[in-house]
């Protein structure tokens, strides 16, 4: 097709994993991050107008802001970045097969119990599971509610005023370096409309959006839950999600009206060649609730701080994580509260598992403003270390400008004890399984806010990242 | 009753793994099924240190002697091993295990001691739990809770015993089970116990105890006392109210060297 020829193919970093694909483009446009690139992105999308002076501008952001000097360690992205493609047409994704995926990867499919078909998705080199069906009813029912649940694209194509209106607002392009470059380059995610008084029973799953790339590299979610509105969005899988490409920057809206309940649940396994880098925040009006649940298994590097700014009287934020760092990896996890209004109120709970040379670290800010009085926040950093090499650190950072403000904040440090082993052995259970069963108890409290299947999976998960941890 | 011993104890020595003091100094202990044996002491005496020896505790290491457990070297397992083969400990201080619960702690427990490939019966279990868990006078919202966590004393306790209930050991080693006890969590307990003994006759109990009180309520059929890491009498019931009414000042300053085989019976 004419099309495909003059829309550059800006390809995969193939080399990584030695593919050989069977197509090969055309045309591929240069590595790195540029005007031009900026450009063809939006010119392949048809955008409007509006939107590609974001991107341009959103670029300059980008190129003047520099690289941040805390969190996890960043020096080893500049070489990533400028040898990764900023944008990959999602056709072109599929075009892998399922031979190219890497051993270690089918290997944990398999012990994980995936079923053959959602695999392949999650090793990028399958259509969507197919759950059409499913979808098909759900989604009629939505539609009928006035709900919309689109790709962020068409959300901007059939729905310019709400989008305009909200775009951008919570997480503003010179935000921090990285949400200025999502905003450049954004490709991928949700667009998500609750009209008032709408209560959605069913999450509404990206998993079900077919036909449409479940997890962009620069994926941009924007969520609108209007007045009185209540839903639970989920994105992602515990299920390791093999990528070819390295670097993973998104950017999540969320406007939670007065009144208005909403739980977004993000489980994010990436093989641990990532640098995952998001940005997520809710603005929460009045009397609205706001939940992030988060958890962190896989990348190589997260930074990752979920927030609520809690912008009209009595709205609630919460935020619940889970982070698990094995060797190589660095969890920089964390979340943000922050009290605009009076009688707001807010918790964290955070729970971290290291082991081996693993890494975690809870990074998070409770900032009251002034006439923010009767504001109330809690929060609760638990870490457990699998092993002696195994390392936590955490850095609260509590900002009160009101004098009314009751403020708490706890945090734990852990080791499996041998009291603990020794107690769960001498009942027959065998080391390992105790070491998990250890562990499952300790996130439990999480764990058990997730829906079932994702819960029986992390729990899987988490037994095979304990094998081979006795010694 | 089998004359075979369920566990024989020759010359035991052992130590806290990274210490070089001796605390267990050649102990001698033979007990067959069916039988009840106390062994008393004074703090100290190595009492807990057996127990935790026998269970096989990694803090602990059997430096010389033999440990023999319905045929097999003892020493030589693993301590979920020695739980499988139907050895156990009921601790002092049971450990508290956040997030557990103590239905799913006990499936996987009765499930480890299935041949690989045999599948639990999740509706047997779970009948065998709800009964087990009225003999003892337990709650069943109990099975919810967490293991340990958070529980009085009397509760930590009946839930060693409701464990020992389900996993139907040969050899059940009760470590100050009632220490930190008021006298109707005893009573709760002990009922418990010999609950299990006429269920099982065959099921031997070595119960360590600081005091008397205790065998008020689960009659042993051999007292030994321990001093110094080793047993320096053996006998019936009387030696325990003899200890009662003249405490363990006699035993001040006992020394003996390990004697092997013979026990040391004072009439």
């Amino acid at each position: 097709m004419p099309e495909n020829e003059t829309i550059q193919d800006l390809g995969l970093d193939e080399y990584k994993y030695d593919f050989v694909t069977d197509a090969e483009p055309v045309f591929r446009a240069e590595k790195g991050l540029s005007e031009k690139i900026v450009r063809q992105i939006s010119a392949h999308k048809e955008e409007a107008e509006w939107m590609l002076d974001l991107r341009l501008k959103a670029l300059e952001i980008y190129e003047s802001k520099p690289m941040p000097k805390w969190g996890g360690d960043l020096t080893g992205l500049e070489d990533v970045l400028d040898e990764i493609y900023f944008y990959v047409r999602p056709q072109d994704r599929m075009e892998h097969s399922w031979e190219d995926v890497p051993e270690e990867i089918k290997d944990t499919f398999e012990k994980l119990g995936i079923p053959e078909a959602e695999r392949k998705v999650l090793a990028g080199v399958g259509a969507q599971y197919e759950s059409e069906m499913v979808y098909h009813s759900l989604r009629e029912e939505w539609e009928k509610q006035g709900v919309i649940f689109d790709s962020i694209e068409d959300g901007l194509k059939n729905h310019p005023e709400l989008f305009r209106e909200h775009f951008g607002t919570v997480v503003p392009t010179q935000d921090n370096k990285f949400a200025a470059m999502n905003s450049a380059v954004w490709s991928g995610g949700s667009f998500v409309y609750i009209p008032p008084g709408v209560s959605l029973e069913t999450p509404l799953q990206a998993y079900f959006r077919v036909n449409q790339e479940r997890m962009g590299q620069f994926e941009r979610t924007l969520i609108i839950v209007d007045e009185g509105a209540q839903a639970h969005y989920i994105e992602g899988c515990t299920a390791p999600v093999y990528s070819t490409e390295s670097f993973h920057s998104g950017v999540i809206e969320i406007v939670v009206k007065k009144n208005a309940r909403f739980r977004y649940t993000t489980i994010q396994n990436w093989s641990n060649n990532m640098y995952n880098l998001v940005t997520q925040r809710a603005l929460v009006d009045e009397g609205g609730h706001m939940e992030w649940l988060d958890g962190n298994l896989g990348s190589k590097l997260t930074m990752k701080y979920p927030s609520c700014y809690l912008m009209g009287e009595g709205a609630h934020g919460e935020i619940l994580s889970i982070a698990y760092s094995g060797d190589g990896q660095h969890q920089d996890t964390g979340g943000k509260v922050v009290h605009v209004a009076p009688h707001t109120t807010s918790s964290i709970v955070s729970k971290s598992i290291s082991k081996g040379h693993g890494r975690s670290t809870y990074r998070g800010l409770c900032k009251v403003h002034e006439g923010a009085h009767h504001a109330r926040s809690n929060v609760e950093c638990d870490a457990l270390l699998i092993n002696e090499t195994s390392r936590t650190d955490t850095y609260p950072y509590i900002e009160i400008e009101e004098n009314d403000a009751n403020v708490g904040h706890e945090a734990s440090v852990s080791r499996i004890g041998e009291e603990q082993l020794f107690y769960l052995t001498s009942r027959g259970i065998p080391e390992e399984e105790a070491m998990a069963m250890i562990v499952r108890g300790f996130i439990e409290p999480i764990a058990k806010e997730l829906p079932l299947e994702y819960a029986v999976e992390l729990n899987r998960l988490i037994e095979l990242e304990m094998e081979g941890s006795v010694g | 009753m089998s004359d075979t011993p369920v566990l024989k104890i020759k010359n035991l020595q052992a130590k806290v793994a990274e210490d070089e003091l001796r605390i267990l100094t050649g102990l001698d202990l033979e007990i067959k099924p069916g039988e009840i044996h106390a062994i008393m002491g004074p703090n100290a005496s190595g009492k807990s240190t057996l127990a935790k020896v026998l269970a096989g505790h990694p803090g602990y290491e059997a430096t010389a002697g033999s440990v023999v457990f319905q045929g097999e070297d003892l020493l030589e397992l693993e301590a979920d091993e020695r739980s499988q083969a139907g050895l156990f400990l009921a601790f002092q201080y049971p450990v508290e295990i956040p997030g557990v619960s103590i239905a799913n702690f006990l499936r996987t427990a009765v499930q480890s001691r299935l041949t690989d490939g045999d599948e639990l019966d999740i509706f047997e279990f779970s009948d065998q739990l709800t009964e087990r868990m009225e003999m003892l006078d337990m709650d069943i919202s109990f099975a919810e809770r967490h293991v340990n966590d958070g529980f009085s004393g009397g509760e930590k306790k009946r839930n060693e015993i409701l464990q020992m209930a389900m996993l139907k050991p040969k050899l059940a080693v009760m470590d100050e089970t009632d220490s930190g006890l008021d006298i109707d969590a005893l009573k709760i307990v002990a009922n418990g116990v010999n609950a299990l003994v006429e269920e099982d006759p065959t099921m031997s109990i070595l119960l360590i105890t600081h005091y008397q009180r205790l065998l008020d309520y689960i009659k042993p059929h051999f007292v030994h006392v321990m001093v110094a890491g080793q047993i320096v009498r053996s006998g019936g019931p009387e030696v325990a109210l003899d200890l009662e009414a003249e405490g363990y000042k006699m035993y001040e300053g006992f020394e003996s060297s390990a004697n092997g085989n013979s026990p040391v019976t004072t009439a």
